[in-house]
């Protein structure tokens, strides 16, 4: 039997694989849920009732049924549905997009309502418009105070990424099944896997440490 | 310039303008004085329709104000507002406060932009502090800088909204000369306010407020000397 050492060297490059294809969808997802949530967090705050409703239906919708739901019913519910084939990468992406944006969306309302009432009417005195309000006065400030909250919707989301081996994509969880079943050697496999992403997660919670005090509140 | 026609005001069931109506000319000092609650804040809020009117109606030079026609925003650009609590940009430098509307409402070019944000910045005394953040400087400081703020779009009318009622007492007088400044260049300016000494030197006119009704209005000498209404009395007797 190989040596424990052995066994992680020869997974390695399988794992390195997953790692970037975690990572990939990670990226695009969030980029997409940033959008998402940027939209549903002012549609939370708009003056029109409509708008108003549609995001809060959309948060409900999100937050109250499980992700691994979400991705089934978007790979297999859906393409039945509309006759058509969704490639799992996508549909994992978007499932990941939508349920991210979900949150982001309130982090967005959240972090705009936190801002003093008397900095849009300072703002808005001054003859800008709403969306001038907006952009410059409220926006810089709240994402800001955002900024703990982003970093902790990342970090949930690219653990949330490892479900997406439930639809065969190979990412970083996926690629250590698929390893395991060649070898069996699940200890050292599993642990692994665990490593690389505290080690992701680590990275990017010291990055936003950074980023934090550069852009601390003022 | 500014013409109010019973003017009302509620919040829900309460109503906190009760038909208010006065005229105030052209480059005349008007200060509101009352109790608090008395409305006096939410009648300059009305103004420049910060907060919306219930009932009757507005105008300030040719703008009817409460029409739902009238360019809110292109109005406002004529109205500049001082607040109680100074509310500065807190992420901008005192000298990108002073030009954000400008720069974007104007459109004006950096250079002139910066030339005339200095300027201002000069009348209230704070050229050294243009880099400076709003956290570094002190109450009576930001209240200045925030007056040069709205002045950055020439406005014909400034409303004052208690500018001093936050401030330490130290630093009540450095906002108050400036105020003072501004009433000898003949700018229209409203002025809620709980400083009796300046609103008896400086005011042309003194408007008493009390219960959401304008209860007396005249000269600073009338109102403080010879007030006849019997709540004016009560009231400048407790604030004297």
């Amino acid at each position: 039997m190989d040596s424990s050492w052995q066994v992680i060297i020869d997974a390695l490059p399988l794992l390195l694989q997953g790692t970037l294809v975690t990572l990939k969808i990670v990226v695009i997802s969030l980029i997409i849920a940033f959008v998402i949530g940027l939209i549903s967090g002012l549609m939370s705050i708009a003056q029109n009732r409509l708008l108003r409703l549609i995001s809060s239906f959309y948060v409900d919708l999100i937050r109250g049924t499980p992700l691994l739901v979400q991705v089934f019913f978007i790979y297999f519910g859906l393409p039945v549905f509309l006759d058509i084939r969704i490639p799992a990468e996508t549909a994992g992406i978007i499932a990941i997009s939508l349920n991210a944006g979900a949150y982001i969306s309130e982090i967005f309302r959240a972090g705009i309502n936190s801002i003093n009432r008397g900095q849009g009417e300072a703002a808005r005195s001054l003859g800008l418009s709403r969306y001038l309000t907006m952009r410059l006065v409220i926006l810089p400030q709240a994402t800001r105070r955002m900024l703990p909250a982003f970093v902790n919707q990342l970090i949930v989301t690219i653990k949330d990424t490892s479900l997406l081996s439930a639809i065969g994509i190979t990412e970083l969880t996926q690629s250590g099944e698929i390893i395991i079943s060649s070898n069996f050697r699940a200890f050292e496999i599993w642990g692994v896997v665990g490593i690389f992403y505290l080690i992701i997660i680590y990275i990017l919670s010291r990055v936003s440490r950074l980023l934090e005090r550069r852009y601390a509140v003022r | 310039m500014i013409i109010v026609e019973n003017l009302k005001k509620s919040f829900g069931s309460n109503e906190v303008l009760k038909d208010i109506s006065t005229t105030i000319k052209e480059k005349e000092v008007v200060c509101v004085i009352g109790p608090s609650g008395s409305g006096k804040s939410t009648f300059l809020r009305c103004l420049n329709l910060l907060e919306d009117v219930t009932s009757g109606k507005v105008t300030i030079g040719d703008t009817e104000v409460t029409s739902p026609q009238t360019d809110i925003d292109q109005l406002r650009t004529n109205v500049g507002m001082v607040f109680q609590q100074f509310n500065l940009f807190p992420h901008l430098t005192v000298l990108d406060n002073i030009m954000l509307a400008p720069k974007y409402i104007k459109k004006m070019s950096k250079a002139d932009n910066e030339k005339k944000s200095m300027e201002l910045l000069a009348k209230v005394g704070l050229e050294q502090k243009r880099d400076a953040y709003p956290d570094q400087l002190s109450g009576g400081q930001q209240q200045r800088v925030a007056i040069a703020r709205a002045l950055a779009m020439n406005p014909n009318v400034m409303l004052f909204d208690e500018p001093t009622s936050a401030l330490d007492p130290e630093m009540v007088g450095e906002v108050l000369q400036v105020m003072k400044d501004l009433a000898h260049e003949g700018i229209t300016m409203v002025v809620v306010t709980h400083e009796m000494g300046f609103a008896r030197e400086v005011a042309d006119r003194v408007i008493f407020m009390d219960g959401g009704y304008i209860v007396e209005e005249g000269t600073p000498s009338h109102i403080f000397q010879n007030a006849q209404h019997e709540r004016t009395q009560a009231f400048l007797g407790k604030v004297l």
